[in-house]
């Protein structure tokens, strides 16, 4: 019989989840409730005797100072009672501890059967009526699709005793099942095998996501002779097993093999007659870049290996090298924000730990780009009737935030540089990024650390969490738009501590020499795990049989594809393995041989004694066809701008600086813990108050080196609708820019991309894709700054239905995210944004073009993205400004540095002048310019390539001297009267503030309130 | 006289600024080893082979059911009675954020010697929200050995559940034995009184830090380790403008540091 524990907050205590959920409310739905009350619900589900449940009430769940706790409930006022918990299988993490707890302190151990549970319980106050509490339910405290939940009317349980406890305990109906899937079919039904996935018992399990020529293939390999042959031997009929296809579907899905970015392209462009032909956007343009750098860079070549692990790895310097990788986790974000982006940072922390022999992880990124969160218009529907609508934006923004915050926070690494964009067009589908910088010794035990092999004989051993009905089709999922067949098991939680404590483990068995090679368990589980390291050794054979599983019943295909959380897989020498597991037993964490690495060229896989998979290596791997695609190009028609000069000009900035894609996002920044590690240089909010966000993050990973890491972004999605080509440019510039305006060593720098796209179905978006990727190429090898590593994400789309049932679609704009890491030599030299002092000189770099299209001015006059002329870098000559200011830099001749984004100069000099808490006297017609003729666009062109500068009037002269042959232009001075003053190009002046109105513009705005969570 | 102290700093189950503690009890000129808790339950290593117990910052266990709860009572159960020789014999601990709610939750603050219940609390912040942020502290007792010769200092915060709380009688016999250590000010030193942000989690009467009757065993919420050295400072480039344009240059360490040199030269002097 199960116990259930209630823990209360003392009435004398504040119950500051209740106060928040109570505000909450009110802000997101506009219902007012008198009060809130918390209680946090503890179902055991193990006989225990009144005594040791009093013990274990008393001793782990009640703080005797705040809480007061019952096995009954306790008589309390409130008129609705809400009670949420997990469906069955969702991870639970506080269960799990508190069950560790029990079994801590009773000294017992609970069977595989036996659990603790937890739950919340919401006593709500005020006169609502039922479908507001079922509202307050739906829209705000609980996702259907991971939790469950009970609600009750006060009156009805007046006098009624204690309900029996819900056990949220996993039933699977049958016993393991293992069915032959019969290809023999013709190609309609293979087309719906490929789309649909494989009939079970209860219908589709989810897609496959094979074309139909992918699925030809699959059926041509099992007829060949020498295939029938060699799968007779080992008991397998003709028919592919469903274990058998699930797997070659993962191994090839669009997640594991970008097709679309490794497809064969016929591109034309404008017109022209020949297309031409593109073998890989991915091989030609990005892989193609690092290539023509690192071949020109030679000696100075710091790329150690790029593209072929789980994350690129650069030299640090000549004892540690850096590890860096940006992802995505946009689909399950959309369903369940906290989930989706809780697993994919946590996800995304396992790519440095694999990489090589492993990293250990030293900063976090993180970007979220969603609609709107004011946003009022209606939510489209998944389904036709109505239902099923998407999740608001705000609370997408909501739950991503946190489960960024609980993902990075509890695994101790500082989670330091982020960002935020807004647009409508991320109401389909939220872009949720996150990224992880690793560092690891260069050289381990006397091998090359970036250097791993599995060896035929070599265990495979799985470690870290078990194993459950987790994610399975996740992998496939992302390359479907997200409908509503949508399988629930999409979503997972990630539980960070149980990661933490592995990863904790592998980086001391990665120092004892314990393993030969390792991977992370990411999308399509231990079958893109294993199968990938088999390639190392030629082979393998597993016993799915021995996988430590959540719950029994699962079937060996679902084994293993699951990509249930916290996993690796490692290659063991079999005299290592005692060694490995005493470690495994200290660190507390699951370590299991799952079978060992073979040269057969087989990926052999028997479940229960039998195998279930015998499937060549390099089919698995290389077997299917190239995809061929179509992409054209025509240039959009320039529409000019119709924007009447605005009367006030210091209104208008303010309006500026309070747009959501430009104000302080500081509330977000405060809840990650951006400087654990202790290594914080440059944090992501500086100035006097620090509450500016800075152009990058610096810091410095290692206690004897002063050397640093730099880390920044930029994403430009706003300047797509005008020419994906530029956009694509603008965004390496400003990564680019941002790292120099810290002080990066411009021959430091390298990039990550990720691609977001949408409706790639279309020859024009696959047009665009190809000139965003030509760009990649151009200024990369401009720059000099190769790309690492990188990701895409190519079906971004919403297929939906409107409230009346209309067919709907909503695409992300192209969108593509630059990440730069970048090496500083010595950190004290590093500067930031804020100006300094008083009479200090302010310097513009770079020249004002008119290049308004698509730009934040443009958007708040109503023109949208369309209108205007796209900012264009020019490369070279930013390239010599940028070495130029790098050496300023390096002989400390600069206070302060801002890179110019987004509302351009207007927005730039204002932050530069209330991050230092500054007046400022600027005069506009000594900034650099070309055609550009009125104030308003002067202020807020977003022309590539610009900074504005800060120098004390003691080194002017040598800072003129050093940007004599680039765009320098002296255009006022800091003053320490606080006023804010910009002359026009007539000489008269057009803004006049206080610096302290314009920060609160920025900082204190409705827009902010909206962000502020 | 120990010439050379040494400091374990507990790992394992969450705990996670265990390096950035380690190196700066070794910058302040101890020995440290970093020990799993397990090591220590099954005696692969020996508490009493140390004279400095580091409880350092992180998520042991998640903060599941209540931050520090669950290592506070692993620590009771398992090694409970090597804590107690540990304080008996004039050795020191620290513990910082999760590290002093471990403490307070197993009753190693205020007082163990009267440990029957637990007499305080780390809960919530007033918030509702995990705060990073740097705040003010001042000093506001002489008993502590960790904090000798700072007056006030600047230093990090980063936590949901750092609001101390705890009956007033207790609070008024903490503040008359004078085991408060540091309370959370303004700029100009003066006590926040609750004040968001000064008082970044609405500890009562502004309580950033606490020690136990001998000022040896002390808990704080802020974290010293993680300003070793001036540039992880947030104002530190204007800093280095101002000191650069008075002709001098930058001090290469940061003010966290002196509280460490306390614990390890208090170990050189007594043990």
């Amino acid at each position: 019989m199960a116990s259930i524990i209630r823990v209360y907050f003392k009435d004398e205590a504040r119950d500051t989840l209740g106060e928040r959920v109570k505000e909450e409310i009110l802000k997101h739905l506009k219902l007012k409730v008198d009060k809130v009350g918390t209680v946090e619900v503890y179902t055991i589900d193990k006989e225990l005797s009144y005594s040791e449940l009093e013990h274990v009430r008393k001793e782990i769940f009640t703080d005797p100072l705040v809480q007061i706790s019952s096995c009954k409930s306790l008589t309390k006022n409130f008129d609705w009672l809400v009670e949420v918990g997990c469906r069955p299988g969702v991870t639970d993490p506080v269960g799990h501890t508190a069950r560790e707890a029990i079994e801590e302190l009773l000294g017992v151990s609970f069977t595989a059967r036996q659990s603790v549970y937890a739950s919340r319980e919401y006593l709500i106050s005020g006169g609502l009526k039922q479908a507001e509490v079922e509202r307050i339910v739906r829209d705000f405290l609980a996702n259907e699709l991971i939790q469950r939940w009970k609600i009750i009317d006060r009156r009805t349980i007046e006098g009624r005793g204690e309900a029996e406890p819900y056990i949220p305990h996993v039933q699977l109906s049958d016993g393991p099942q293992v069915i032959e899937v019969n290809l023999g079919v013709s190609d309609a039904e293979l087309e719906r095998i490929g789309k649909d996935g494989i009939m079970g018992k209860e219908g589709s399990r989810g897609p496959l996501a094979l074309s139909l020529p992918e699925m030809r293939t699959i059926r041509d390999y099992f007829n060949r002779g020498n295939v029938i042959a060699a799968r007779k031997e080992v008991g397998l009929g003709k028919n592919p097993l469903d274990i058998e296809l699930e797997s070659i579907a993962q191994t090839q899905s669009e997640h594991c093999k970008h097709k679309i970015f490794n497809g064969l392209l016929a591109y034309e462009e404008n017109g022209k007659r020949e297309p031409e032909l593109i073998d890989s956007l991915f091989k030609t343009y990005i892989k193609g870049a690092t290539h023509e750098i690192r071949k020109k860079a030679g000696e100075n070549d710091w790329c150690v290996q790029v593209f072929t692990d789980n994350s690129g790895i650069v030299r640090f310097n000549e004892n540690w090298n850096l590890t860096f990788k940006v992802e995505t986790h946009n689909s399950p974000s959309a369903l369940d924000p906290y989930g989706g982006a809780i697993t994919g940072i946590v996800g995304v922390n396992r790519d440095p730990l694999g990489t090589g022999k492993g990293s250990r992880l030293i900063l976090n990124i993180y970007g979220y780009c969603l609609a709107p969160p004011n946003y009022e218009k209606e939510l489209p529907c998944r389904d036709k009737n109505g239902k099923n609508p998407l999740l608001h934006p705000r609370r997408i923004l909501d739950g991503v935030r946190k489960g960024v915050e609980d993902g990075g926070n509890k695994s101790g690494i500082p989670t330091a540089w982020g960002f935020l964009r807004f647009d409508e067009r991320y109401l389909g589908k939220p872009l949720v990024y996150v990224g992880t910088v690793g560092i690891m010794p260069a050289v381990i035990n006397g091998k090359p650390s970036h250097k791993k092999k599995a060896m035929p004989g070599d265990l495979i051993v799985m470690v870290g969490g078990k194993i459950g009905k987790d994610g399975i089709h996740g992998a496939t999922f992302s390359s479907e738009s997200l409908q509503k067949e949508s399988p629930a098991a999409a979503v997972q939680i990630g539980d960070p501590i149980t990661q933490k404590k592995m990863s904790d483990m592998l980086l001391e068995a990665r120092d004892l020499d314990l393993y030969n090679s390792i991977t992370d368990n990411g999308a399509g589980g231990l079958s893109c795990s294993i199968g990938e390291m088999a390639q190392e050794s030629g082979g393998c054979t597993v016993n799915l049989t021995a996988a430590p599983l959540k719950y029994d019943g699962l079937d060996p295909w679902e084994i293993w594809i699951s990509e249930a959380q916290e996993r690796m897989t490692l290659a063991i020498e079999p005299e290592k393995l005692t060694r490995f597991m005493e470690l495994c037993h200290k660190w507390d964490v699951i370590g299991t041989v799952l079978g060992k690495f073979t040269d057969s060229g087989k990926c052999h896989v028997e479940y229960q004694g039998k195998t279930v998979m015998f499937v060549d290596l390099d089919f698995l791997h290389n077997g299917l066809p190239q995809k061929r695609m179509r992409g054209v190009f025509h240039p959009p028609s320039l529409r000019m701008v119709e924007v009447p000069p605005p009367q006030n000009l210091t209104g208008v900035l303010k309006e500026m600086l309070s747009r959501l894609n430009i104000c302080s996002k500081e509330h977000i920044v405060r809840q990650y813990d951006h400087e654990v590690q202790g290594t914080s240089v440059i944090k992501p909010l500086v100035g006097v108050r620090c509450d500016v966000h800075s152009d990058a993050v610096v810091i410095k990973p290692l206690a004897d080196s002063w050397q640093g890491v730099s880390i920044t972004t930029a994403i430009k999605p706003n300047y797509s609708d005008l020419d994906t080509y530029h956009m694509a440019a603008c965004c390496i510039d400003e990564a680019v820019k941002n790292a120099i305006s810290i002080g990066s060593d411009p021959n430091r720098i390298a990039l990550l991309d990720n691609f977001c796209w949408s409706r790639t179905e279309e020859e024009w978006r696959l047009g665009e894709l190809k000139r965003a990727a030509q760009a990649c190429y151009d200024y990369a090898i401009l720059f000099g700054t190769p790309f690492i590593s990188g990701k895409d994400s190519m079906f971004n789309d919403f297929d939906g239905f409107s409230e009346a049932g209309k067919v709907l679609k909503i695409a992300v704009p192209p969108t593509l995210l630059i990440s730069a890491i970048g090496i500083i030599s010595d950190v004290r030299k590093c500067i930031t944004m804020d100006g300094k002092a008083p009479e200090d000189i302010i310097y513009i770099l770079g020249e004002t073009a008119l290049e308004l299209g698509g730009s934040e001015y443009l958007c708040l006059m109503g023109e949208e993205h369309k209108a205007g002329r796209v900012p264009v870098v020019n490369g070279e000559r930013a390239k010599l400004l940028y070495q130029r200011l790098y050496r300023a830099i390096e002989e400390g001749i600069i206070s302060s540095a801002h890179s110019l984004s987004d509302g351009g100069l207007g927005v730039g000099l204002a932050k530069v002048a209330f991050a230092g808490e500054l007046g400022m006297e600027v005069d506009l017609s000594k900034v650099p310019r070309k055609g550009v003729e009125r104030d308003d666009f002067l202020l807020f062109s977003e022309s590539a390539s610009r900074f504005i500068i800060t120098v004390s009037p003691k080194n002017a002269r040598d800072f003129q001297e050093m940007m004599r042959e680039s765009e320098c232009a002296s255009i006022g001075c800091l003053r320490s009267n606080g006023k804010f003053a910009i002359k026009g190009l007539d000489g008269r002046v057009i803004i006049s503030a206080r610096s302290s109105d314009l920060k609160q513009a920025y900082k204190g705005t409705e827009a902010q309130e909206l962000i502020a969570i | 006289m120990v010439k050379t102290p040494r400091v374990l700093v507990l790992i394992g189950y969450g705990i996670n600024c265990d390096r950035e503690t380690k190196l700066a009890f070794e910058m302040a000129g101890a020995q440290v080893q970093r020990v799993h808790i397990n090591n220590l339950i099954n005696s692969k290593y020996r508490l009493e082979n140390f004279h400095i117990l580091a409880l350092p910052g992180g998520f042991s266990y998640g903060d599941d059911i209540a931050s520090g709860k669950v290592l506070a009572n692993k620590i009771k159960i398992n090694l409970g009675d090597e804590v107690r020789k540990f304080i008996s014999e004039g050795k020191l601990i620290i513990g910082i954020c999760n590290g002093f709610q471990v403490m307070v939750k197993a009753g190693l603050l205020p007082d163990i010697s009267d440990c029957v219940t637990q007499a305080t609390t780390l809960t919530f912040n007033d918030s509702g929200r995990f705060e990073a942020r740097w705040v003010h502290l001042r000093k506001w007792s002489e008993k502590c050995i960790w904090t000798r010769g700072i007056e006030r200092i600047y230093l990090p915060v980063a936590h949901g559940e750092g609001k101390f709380f705890a009956e007033k009688e207790t609070i008024t016999n903490l503040e008359e034995s004078q085991q408060i250590v540091f309370k959370y000010v303004n700029e100009e030193g003066e006590p926040a009184k609750g004040e968001f942000p000064h008082n970044p989690n609405g500890s009562e009467r502004d309580i950033a830090a606490i020690c136990d009757p001998s000022g040896r065993i002390f808990g704080m919420m802020p974290h010293p380790e993680r300003f070793l050295y001036f540039i992880n400072h947030p104002n530190w480039t204007k800093k280095k403008e101002e000191l650069i344009r008075r002709g001098t240059g930058i001090p290469r360490e940061g003010d966290g540091i002196a509280l460490f040199r306390n614990g390890v030269q208090y170990v050189r002097d007594n043990l």
